[in-house]
């Protein structure tokens, strides 16, 4: 694979610069932060729904949703949403996520990571290291819970399955909900950490600041593509593939 | 023969057990109470039971339940399974007994054997839809139910069952509120040929041992006690000709246990699982208390600045 298509990779439809005082960047597109905020919106409710009846002490949190026989009734079905708008941010992104070389060298440099040292990071395309995984696990953790989360939903699939195999999805639910919550307290945590993050999926759009700091390389193709409305031979070529 | 429970007195009594008697609560910690009542145990004798299904229909006339009719498949098991309207079911084994050549046709009563260590009530989500007294009966509090089906995951004898109707878990009760007056459960008091009686753990026992020795002595040298020790001991027994092996009664499990999976889910999983989430959110607190937030300089926007004017020049 040249770098020349490998650098394609890194800018998704819909992204581009505007040059001024500040220079701003398009990043999300309308249609990619409504996605966003269904997926998110249902995760958390499963979050709470998935929690009242993880331990009892969080069974308290049922209230929300009108009682224990309604988070029973109403949980899958927000799994259901979940999935299918996951879904939907995964075939928008699973592009943009692929391993880069440079991802590796990022990673070894966690330390300068956590202490915001980001002139010591090599450039990184649309999104780092970081983002990446917490995009993978994501991808592999909510299939694992809408597999298991089907097995246990008796309601409408009881008889599909043995009680020995429900057994066994239980657990797997459990600690995939576990896991899920946990990579997603790390996301919430990076994007109120790192200012000016959040904006890019509420308004859509980041300083030039951010993306020279945090996705130089990203910035650095969006700068070097040829601006919107101008077809040029590269424009073309893109638009080809 | 056993002396049957007697009939009851006309005059209204107060219940001779309740909340005070719980010793244990699903998904709660109760203190148990300082003095255990007396035990209760139903012993089910299945070499005496001639399969008439008498206690069945007690129960559904007691408990008020309404098992739909079903399609004859050609077989004695009437309805087909135990449901949330079934909560006893007469199971039939035609087993031919390799040592004698005979058929043998084994009849064994199905239905919840209040467990010591009761597997639904450690697997149930919702506080006190489940509960145990101190004399033995674990019960199930439909209020509190939320209709999950985890106790079916639970239970090492697939006996809940959840209702299509008003989506909770119902199994039998040991009649708990024919005993709470001093009654035996309605089975009991059905049953022709007192292959079902009621009475205290001990007493069954004791009632037990006799009906073993009568069974030894007639050339069924492996006959006993179902009384499994796994989930400490049942409140309902049964006295198999057969007691070394369980299963050929429609698959009684041989030594039943609350499956380790369900222990694990419900034990180190939960605890585990608290400490993971509480672990994350805490660093990030911690992380943003010691190093701040991480904010875009205004060098980074000026060289933005000049990376794009590049470009428009
Ligand atoms: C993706 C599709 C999902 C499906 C179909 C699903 C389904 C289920 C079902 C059927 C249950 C049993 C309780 C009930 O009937 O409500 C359950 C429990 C649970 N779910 Fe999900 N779920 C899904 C996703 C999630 C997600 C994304 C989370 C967390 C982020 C989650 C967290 C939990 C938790 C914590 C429990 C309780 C497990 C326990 O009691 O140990 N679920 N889920
Ligand atoms: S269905 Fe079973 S486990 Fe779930 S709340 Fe009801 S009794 Fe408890
Ligand atoms: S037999 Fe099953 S339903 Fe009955 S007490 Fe034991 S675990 Fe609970
Ligand atoms: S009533 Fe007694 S004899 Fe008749 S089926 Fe029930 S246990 Fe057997």
């Amino acid at each position: 694979m040249s770098t020349d298509t490998d650098t394609d990779y890194d800018v998704a439809k819909g992204d581009s610069v505007h040059p001024g005082k500040p220079v701003m960047v398009d990043r999300y597109t309308g249609g990619a932060r409504i996605n966003h905020w269904i997926t998110a919106t249902s995760l958390v409710l499963l979050a709470l729904s998935g929690l009242s009846l993880f331990h009892p002490r969080l069974f308290f949190l049922s209230a929300l949703f009108g009682g224990g026989q309604a988070v029973r009734a109403i949980h899958p079905w927000i799994g259901v949403i979940l999935f299918f708008s996951f879904l939907g941010l995964f075939l928008r992104f699973w592009k943009l996520n692929l391993w880069k070389r440079e991802d590796g060298t990022w990673l070894a440099r966690v330390r300068d990571v956590l202490t915001a040292h980001d002139e010591r990071l090599p450039e990184v395309g649309k999104y780092n290291a970081g983002q990446k995984l917490v995009f993978w696990s994501m991808s592999i953790l909510i299939i694992v819970l809408i597999t298991s989360g089907l097995v246990i939903w008796d309601q409408y699939f009881a008889a599909y399955t043995t009680i020995e195999q429900k057994r066994w999805a239980l657990l797997v639910h459990s600690i995939a909900a576990i896991l899920a919550i946990s990579v997603w307290i790390t996301h919430v945590y990076a994007a109120i950490w790192v200012k000016g993050t959040i904006r890019g999926m509420v308004r859509g759009s980041v300083t030039g600041g951010w993306a020279w700091r945090y996705h130089r390389k990203w910035l650095r193709e969006l700068v070097a593509k040829p601006p919107a409305g101008v077809p040029t031979e590269d424009k073309k070529r893109t638009a080809a593939e | 023969m056993f002396p049957p429970v007697p009939n009851p007195t006309t005059g209204p009594q107060s219940p001779k057990f309740g909340e005070k008697d719980l010793m244990r609560r699903s998904a709660s910690t109760v203190r148990p109470p300082a003095e255990r009542q007396t035990e209760v145990a139903k012993l089910i004798d299945v070499s005496k039971c001639i399969g008439c299904k008498a206690c069945q229909s007690a129960c559904i006339e007691w408990n008020d339940t309404h098992p739909e009719i079903e399609e004859n498949t050609g077989v004695f098991e009437n309805p087909h399974d135990l449901t949330s309207e079934m909560f006893t079911l007469m199971r039939f084994t035609e087993w031919e007994n390799p040592e004698t050549d005979n058929l043998e046709w084994l009849i064994r009563k199905d239905g919840c054997m209040h467990c010591e260590d009761p597997g639904c009530l450690k697997a149930c989500p919702a506080p006190g839809a489940i509960v145990q007294y101190s004399n033995g009966i674990v019960d199930f509090v439909h209020e509190n139910c939320i209709g999950c089906g985890y106790c079916i995951k639970g239970c090492p004898f697939n006996i809940p069952r959840i209702s299509p109707v008003d989506h909770t878990a119902y199994k039998c009760t040991l009649c708990s509120d024919r005993i709470a007056v001093g009654q035996g459960p309605a089975c009991a008091k059905a049953c022709p040929t007192q292959a079902i009686v009621f009475g205290t753990k001990e007493e069954m026992k004791k009632h037990a041992e006799g009906r073993i020795t009568d069974l030894k002595s007639r050339g069924f040298a492996n006959a006993g006690l179902y009384d499994p020790p796994g989930v400490g001991g049942t409140h309902v027994m049964y006295v198999l000709h057969h007691a070394d092996k369980p299963e050929i009664y429609a698959g009684l499990p041989n030594n039943p246990t609350i499956s380790p999976i369900v222990e694990a889910w419900k034990g180190v999983t939960k605890y585990a699982g608290l400490a993971v989430m509480g672990v994350a959110a805490v660093t990030g607190f911690l992380h943003y208390m010691v190093n701040g937030p991480n904010r875009v300089s205004e060098e980074d926007e000026e060289a933005a600045e000049r990376l794009t004017g590049d470009r428009s020049s």
